[in-house]
């Protein structure tokens, strides 16, 4: 018996030559907001869609909410907001709320007052009987959010949530996916605004090249990463060999060394190995790596190419 | 019904984007056109005879008559066929490449519902077109001739299954191909069934089994043409079918293409359309 949201065993999928992703593994727990990290070109769009059933895997399996991909009793559970909110735009936003509703399976009674409600979490209440041609994209990025959260979704889709917003909207966001948790629902996040995963996920998954190459807790990923500047006279070799016990990355420039360490309690040990090896200390300054500097240790600067 | 929401939904963007209007506006005005060419000819035809009552002259009334109303007809079937391949060409092929089928196909509905709803959205909306454009052509010769073709049940159904099998295989290379290129091979298709009846016709004038099979074959390629040809001999009054003067457009019928071809052409439809929800239901979006 299975808790996960999402389970994905060696998922594969190759488009004619092009491996687009190599082989997805991972597990997503219930209640979780998950961000889904990677250069682009890391194959997380193509992730997605087979999760979703838009793409067939070339292998592997998968599961969603216990179910198996593609099943439509799950899907009923399943919210998905694309990552370039295209919508037939000829509709106004009652009526593309209602259509998406009725796809859902939702009777008209429950329909009305859960359309109600999310125009206004999302603030389009004014707007309903406008039709979607004349939104702004940030309006139909929450258009688009409001259909993803109709069916009271026990496990959402976000695709790059927040890429047409303004700091109001992705504040708008922000508090949406933390009164999902509040609910227990499972946020599957897929963003390059690494400053609002930082804020909003539980867990993050790096992906490069098609595959999964670091899954951490967020905190323990953020806090884990400080790193220390020391600035002293007499840093000879054995002392900076005897420096790389307390952590890893160490860069010594004349009378500076940089050093990543596991957390900030590695500091007065530090100093007092500095002081024991007659080093005249000048400044020993922690800091932490936010969570763009772990994405580049992580995933490298080339991209992913 | 996952089926009838996509059908309204198909139904109402004909509607929002003014395909309806349009067609219905321009509709009119080639019935206006039509209503005023059948009354010219009707009166310049009969000012130069002297007014009998005799048998001959009732017969040869009717047969001008029927002469310009499957005129009309024959414009008519290829206004619908036209208007079936041009909404439904981009249906698929643009809601794939726009992203909007995604928040689609993601729902708890199954693919084939999305491609039977959009089927049948479009049988409604030529059924709608046909219904106007057919009555109004049949309206005009009535009004100004007291006129009916024959077997006019038996002909619009024809003419209505004809532009369902355009519309059909259209919907299917919509969701397989491009929008450009959908509209490049139905055209083409088009042309095969237009031609191979051409020759099938001279074939059978000229009673050459090679060209007669000619037009079989582009007949089962595509059985549209057909269909029409089948149409416009049910609706020619039976003297002039014995005669082999039934009109079909620029050609007289004289290979009539039998009752197997229209059952053929309603089992081409159902396969193309399994096969067009079938190809749909495995592509990649």
């Amino acid at each position: 018996m299975t808790s996960y949201a999402i389970e994905t065993n060696n998922l594969r999928k190759e488009f004619d030559e092009n491996v687009a992703v190599r082989g997805l593994t991972l597990q997503v727990q219930q209640g979780e907001v998950f961000g889904f990290l990677g250069p682009n070109g890391a194959g997380k769009t193509t992730s997605i869609k087979m999760l979703l059933g838009l793409v067939a895997p070339t292998s592997g399996n998968a599961t969603l909410l216990g179910a198996p991909l593609g099943d439509r009793a799950a899907r009923a559970k399943i919210g998905f907001l694309p990552e370039h909110f295209r919508f037939h735009d000829w509709l106004s936003a009652d009526e593309f709320l209602n259509l998406h509703g009725q796809l859902y399976g939702m009777s008209a009674a429950r329909l009305k007052p859960r359309i109600d409600e999310l125009l206004d979490l999302v603030g389009l209440k004014p707007f309903r009987d406008k039709q979607l041609k004349t939104y702004s994209k940030g309006m139909l990025q929450r258009i688009g959010l409001a259909q993803a959260l109709l069916n009271e979704p026990a496990l959402v889709f976000l695709d790059e949530p927040t890429s047409g917003l303004d700091p109001v909207g992705r504040r708008l966001v922000r508090d949406i996916i933390a009164d999902l948790k509040k609910r227990g629902t499972t946020t599957f996040l897929n963003s390059h605004l690494l400053s609002e995963v930082e804020i909003t996920c539980d867990r993050v998954a790096f992906i490069k090249h098609g595959e999964v190459i670091r899954v951490s807790e967020l905190q323990t990923l953020v806090d884990g990463a400080t790193s220390v500047t020391v600035r002293a006279h007499g840093l000879t070799p054995p002392v900076l060999d005897g420096l790389s016990q307390w952590g890893k990355d160490l860069r010594a420039d004349g009378n500076q060394i940089t050093l990543t360490v596991a957390d900030e309690s590695a500091l007065p040990a530090i100093n007092r190995f500095l002081v024991a090896q007659n080093v005249e200390v000048y400044a020993l300054t922690p800091q932490h790596l936010s969570l763009e500097d772990l994405f580049i240790q992580i995933v490298g600067t080339d991209g992913g190419l | 019904m996952p089926i009838f929401i996509i059908a309204r939904l198909t139904f109402l963007e004909a509607v929002r984007r003014r395909i309806l209007l349009a067609a219905f506006l321009l509709g009119v005005a080639f019935l206006l056109l039509y209503s005023f060419g059948f009354y010219m000819m009707r009166t310049q035809i009969g000012s130069q005879r002297p007014i009998t009552n005799s048998v001959s002259e009732t017969a040869l009334q009717s047969g001008i008559d029927n002469f310009l109303t499957l005129a009309g007809l024959y414009a008519v079937n290829f206004l619908a066929i036209a208007m079936g391949a041009l909404v439904s060409a981009d249906t698929l092929a643009g809601e794939i490449g726009s992203g909007t089928i995604q928040a689609l196909v993601t729902k708890p509905v199954r693919r084939a519902q999305i491609v039977l709803g959009k089927w049948l959205g479009f049988a409604g909306l030529l059924a709608l077109y046909l219904v106007l454009m057919i009555g109004g052509v049949m309206a005009v010769a009535y009004a100004l001739d007291g006129y009916v073709v024959p077997n006019v049940v038996n002909g619009i159904a024809l003419i209505y299954l004809e532009t369902l099998l355009i519309m059909t295989v259209t919907l299917m290379l919509s969701g397989m191909l491009s929008t450009l290129a959908t509209g490049g091979v139905i055209f083409g298709l088009y042309g095969i069934a237009f031609i191979g009846g051409w020759v099938e016709q001279f074939g059978a004038l000229l009673q050459n089994q090679a060209a007669i099979n000619i037009g079989i074959i582009s007949s089962l390629i595509i059985p549209s043409e057909a269909l029409w040809r089948r149409a416009a001999y049910d609706m020619t009054p039976p003297i002039a079918q014995v005669l082999g003067a039934a009109f079909s457009g620029p050609m007289l019928t004289v290979s009539v293409p039998s009752e197997l071809q229209v059952f053929y052409a309603i089992g081409y439809l159902v396969v193309i359309l399994a096969i067009g929800v079938r190809a749909f239901a495995r592509r990649d979006l």
